[in-house]
């Protein structure tokens, strides 16, 4: 049945009548080989700002969370700031914030203030992103149940000790899978550094595109996010299993 | 000789429903206090407030001879000297039984890693929970959980352990390991405050029992006084409904 599906689908699209033009221009062998070095000299720029993005959107997005559940009245001007940080870093279409700061800050020529478009991409992504998952690692925290806090507070834990060793554990095994989400987009949104200009392997697709009037290489580029993004997926289905069986009872 | 726990003119409300009204209670180290009452009564509340988890609207408590009723007092000084053992267990999932043990003692009391094991261990084999210690508590017995928890709380060496209806989520099977484990730790002279419906349990091991209706404690004394003799017409009835024949 599955198979006969996919066949009809494969020879409607085989039999249209534009499928031998769009053959050419977007699945040409001989193209894919020749743009094939360039490209993947492109997506290692891809794979470098989300290697770094990564790990510095977790701590900015887990500090960002963590004030905004503070409860300490010395704290009121962090949570403000927290507070309008996701507010205003959510509402920014991801493109423009790329584009404003990889043109705008080297722009103002500040002395000390890196020149490079590519570091300033990478802090739009880390700003853009650092919201969206501190709001995923803040919905985790608050679906901790409070027992847990007070048992924490029973055993005289301060409050920094609860967050660290009860809390924060516990909600991040429970945002996982969203967590992935937002990395899996992440991997995709570095792409968004075309925008500025940066020789990604988007740009370097489109640029040997406009070139050779052949699009070939954005079908290879898409093909290269998806072998990126697949071991992700997987790596976190097996995280996620390891501790369900770990621990959670035997019923599963 | 001075009171371990002394409470006084203790009233405590949620908005403007009153959950304890004018409580007074005494507790001697050693003593075996029961509080028994219907659920609403005010039983987890005066033992939440004991240790600080809820704010109290007036009244005194003292432990050992200090006000911790004081706003200015740091309740994690008063918390690191008194266990407390929840109906619902609250173990921590994500971590091992053996963790579950040590976190306050190596968190809160600067204790070796080596150390908080050892001790965490030992009490864990008293408790007959030696099999489980590498275990993390969804894989155990809701029993077992909860002797568990008791172990967590005992590893802090507390003055005051306060029991909150610990044998209330239990399979009535599985109520007697606990409170078999219980009694044991009554019999080496722990001092203890707990919250119960198991009122065969109070009538063998409590030193002193109270009877809390409405947020107040309306009968207190001996377990011979509160179970043969009562003097209120609210404790009588409460008996002829928990107690059986």
């Amino acid at each position: 049945m599955t198979i006969a599906v996919f066949g009809l689908l494969i020879a409607a699209i085989g039999s249209s009548p534009g499928w031998p033009s769009v053959k050419e221009t977007f699945f040409s062998w001989e193209h894919a080989k020749e743009s094939f070095p360039e490209l993947i000299k492109g997506f290692w720029i891809n794979v470098k700002l989300f290697l770094i993005c990564e790990p510095v959107i977790l701590v900015l997005a887990l500090l960002v969370a963590l004030a905004r559940v503070s409860r300490s009245p010395w704290l009121l001007p962090l949570r403000i700031v927290a507070v309008g940080y996701t507010d205003i870093l959510r509402g920014v279409p991801t493109i423009l914030l790329v584009v404003l700061l990889a043109f705008g800050m080297p722009a103002l020529g500040l002395q000390g203030v890196p020149k490079s478009a590519l570091f300033w991409a990478g802090v739009a992504l880390i700003l853009s992103y650092g919201a969206y998952v501190a709001e995923v690692f803040r919905a985790g925290i608050d679906s901790i149940h409070p027992s847990q806090i007070a048992s924490a507070q029973a055993l005289g834990l301060s409050r920094f000790q609860t967050l660290r060793d009860v809390v924060v554990p516990q909600a991040v095994r429970r945002v996982l899978p969203p967590l992935l989400n937002d990395f899996v987009s992440l991997q995709k949104d570095t792409a968004l550094v075309a925008a500025a200009g940066i020789f990604d392997a988007v740009f370097a697709a489109r640029d040997y595109g406009n070139f050779n009037f052949n699009y070939t290489p954005l079908v290879v580029v898409a093909g290269f996010f998806v072998v990126m993004t697949v071991p992700l997926a997987r790596f976190t289905d097996w995280l996620q299993r390891r501790y369900a069986q770990r621990e959670r009872a035997g019923a599963l | 000789m001075s009171s371990l726990l002394e409470i006084e003119g203790l009233r405590k409300s949620y908005g403007d429903r009153l959950v304890l009204d004018d409580v007074a209670l005494d507790v001697e180290p050693h003593d075996v206090v029961c509080l028994i009452g219907s659920s609403g009564s005010g039983k987890s509340t005066l033992l939440r407030c004991v240790n600080l988890l809820e704010e109290i609207d007036d009244g005194v408590i003292r432990f050992d001879g200090r006000e911790i009723s004081d706003p200015r007092v740091d309740p994690r000084g008063v918390r690191r000297r008194i266990g407390m053992v929840f109906q619902a267990y609250n173990l921590f999932p994500h971590l091992s039984v053996l963790d579950n043990c040590t976190l306050a003692p190596r968190r809160v009391h600067g204790v070796g890693r080596a150390e908080a094991e050892r001790r965490a261990r030992e009490l864990l084999e008293t408790f007959g929970l030696a099999e489980h210690v590498d275990k993390y508590p969804d894989r155990l017995s809701g029993g077992q959980q909860q002797r568990a928890a008791l172990v967590r709380a005992l590893c802090t060496k507390p003055d005051l352990l306060l029991l909150d209806e610990i044998t209330a989520a239990l399979d009535p099977e599985l109520v007697g390991e606990v409170l078999t484990n219980v009694r044991a730790l009554a019999e080496e002279g722990t001092t203890m405050v707990l919250a119960t419906h198991e009122m065969s349990f109070a009538r063998d091991v409590a030193t002193k029992v109270c009877f809390l209706h409405q947020g107040r404690i309306l009968e207190q004394g001996t377990p011979e006084q509160i179970f043969t003799a009562p003097a209120q017409e609210r404790t009588r009835q409460f008996l002829r409904r928990v107690l059986p024949g």
